[in-house]
């Protein structure tokens, strides 16, 4: 996974975003990415070689490590980062958008009166570039859209990890009946205690993000209503 | 070359390089204090993480072993004893204790962008002069002289509580050769073996001892921006009366 690269993006986009923006940004990279890279990676490195379970029958192990584990926890939190980087991207194309028919009306406006020289429509075009669009208007909307979007999937992840585990914490032991093995078998967990701190950790982490974004919300409705 | 880290294991590596260019980016508005301290953070701290520390406990499970062949036995007794990772509680305050300074170089962009906006209004549109404020080093002074101070003490109590959680849940620098067990499903109090216990002992010792270091240049630091601010303030107020230094006070802001 390149986040190197997925962060060159979310920043090129954040130009038009508030500060609040920008701080969400700040704090998905350090506490959630980085988090996730040095620490959470090596602690789920082992998970299915070392998960031990109290039996030679072939096969048992397989199928109880399948019913405890349907998705990793370190796959489930890259598809949860994924997923709410991408509303941003929602924002970026508008501004594309928006860029391209103001770059159309300059080139047929200079067009019409004929008197900008070549070097002048350039650096027009330059400006309209470089320029910060305000968030206003439709880009307002767009805006207030990629938010929710981005509330909705960070929620989702959360709790979807939640059912799926059921809760934050990670057991020492489990118990598993499947075919093939031949009886109520034990099956134990390796590092329980270093997941369940990196779970809440990262929850944690995912929390204060869906915070920022609510005030982030609250404060562009404040804005656009005291307009 | 010994220098050369593993390149057996195909995990992806925290890329640190990347980690100190950001973090290095605030230091052309640190004290000479502070360039110090993150010379100190990067070569004794994430260097020796990233060459050293990470191969001494590479093995730390699999080298684990117990005097038991009951499954589950292994796993059990490594998690009651290591809760967490000595190298990932390092990483998390090496992560944690670096965000501060992001506090420093938020203001500098904020403050930079204001600028830019005073020289716009007042028409100094050259693109030279909006390049000079870009590079030009910020005095700290007024509020960014607080939030330099504020990223200070939130540094050093985040040093400070990962040194004081290290202590609660690892008691002591040594690490123990031979620890006893009897959680389920271990059959009775079976010997536990810990790899590598003297050369993890060892850069233990190196790392709390640097980090000691680390609160120690930030106490400096904070000394030294108090006393500068004292020794200014005491010095206005020697040759001017109460308006003027108010009104120095009002132009930082």
């Amino acid at each position: 996974m390149s986040w190197p690269a997925l962060y060159a993006q979310l920043v090129r986009v954040n130009r038009h975003s508030t500060s609040l923006g920008k701080i969400w940004l700040s704090v998905l990279f350090i506490f959630q990415v980085m988090v996730l890279i040095v620490a959470a990676e090596s602690v789920w490195g082992d998970e299915q070689s070392d998960f031990t379970c109290n039996t030679l029958q072939p096969g048992c192990e397989n199928v109880c490590y399948d019913q405890f584990f349907p998705v990793s926890h370190i796959r489930l939190w890259s598809l949860q980062l994924v997923f709410v980087s991408t509303p941003t991207l929602l924002v970026s194309m508008y501004v594309a958008y928006r860029n391209r028919g103001d770059k159309r009306r300059l080139i047929q406006s200079s067009g019409r009166a004929g008197f900008l020289g070549n070097k002048g429509q350039e650096e027009e075009l330059e400006t309209l570039k470089e320029r910060k669009l305000l968030v206003t208007g439709a880009l307002w909307w767009t805006y207030i859209c990629s938010l929710v979007v981005r509330l909705l999937f960070e929620g989702g992840f959360m709790y979807a990890l939640y059912v799926v585990y059921n809760g934050f914490q990670m057991p020492r032991l489990v118990q598993c009946n499947q075919w093939p093995c031949p009886n109520l078998v034990d099956y134990f967990i390796s590092r329980p205690t270093e997941k369940a701190i990196f779970t809440v950790l990262l929850a944690t982490a995912s929390s204060i993000c869906m915070v920022l974004n609510m005030a982030e919300v609250a404060y562009l409705i404040a804005k656009a209503l005291t307009r | 070359a010994p220098l050369i880290p593993p390149t057996t294991n195909p995990e992806p590596k925290m890329n640190w390089a990347s980690f100190y260019a950001v973090i290095s980016g605030v230091n052309r508005h640190s004290t000479g204090i502070g360039r110090i301290w993150l010379s100190v953070l990067f070569i004794f701290r994430i260097l020796v993480l990233v060459v050293a520390a990470e191969s001494v406990w590479g093995d730390e499970k699999s080298g684990f072993t117990c005097n038991t062949q009951q499954p589950g036995c292994n796993s059990v007794c490594y998690d009651h004893f290591f809760p967490i990772s000595h190298i990932r509680l390092w990483a998390l305050q090496l992560i944690l204790v670096s965000t501060p300074a992001l506090l420093v170089a938020m203001h500098v962009a904020h403050r930079r962008h204001v600028d830019k906006r005073i020289y716009k209004l007042s028409g100094r549109t050259n693109p030279k002069d909006l390049e000079q404020i870009k590079t030009q080093k910020m005095k700290i002074t007024g509020a960014l002289w607080w939030t330099y101070v504020i990223s200070l003490l939130f540094r050093i109590i985040f040093e400070v509580t990962f040194m004081y959680v290290f202590y609660m849940i690892y008691p002591g620098y040594k690490m123990i050769r031979l620890v006893k067990c009897d959680s389920y499903p271990c059959p009775n109090t079976v010997d536990c073996f810990v790899s590598r216990p003297t050369e993890k002992t060892v850069f233990t010792v190196f790392m709390l001892a640097v980090s000691g270091v680390c609160i120690l240049l930030n106490i400096a630091e904070v000394v030294f921006l108090v006393g500068k601010a004292c020794g200014k303030h005491l010095h206005n107020a020697g040759d001017s009366s109460i308006g003027a230094w108010i009104q120095q006070k009002l132009r930082f802001f």
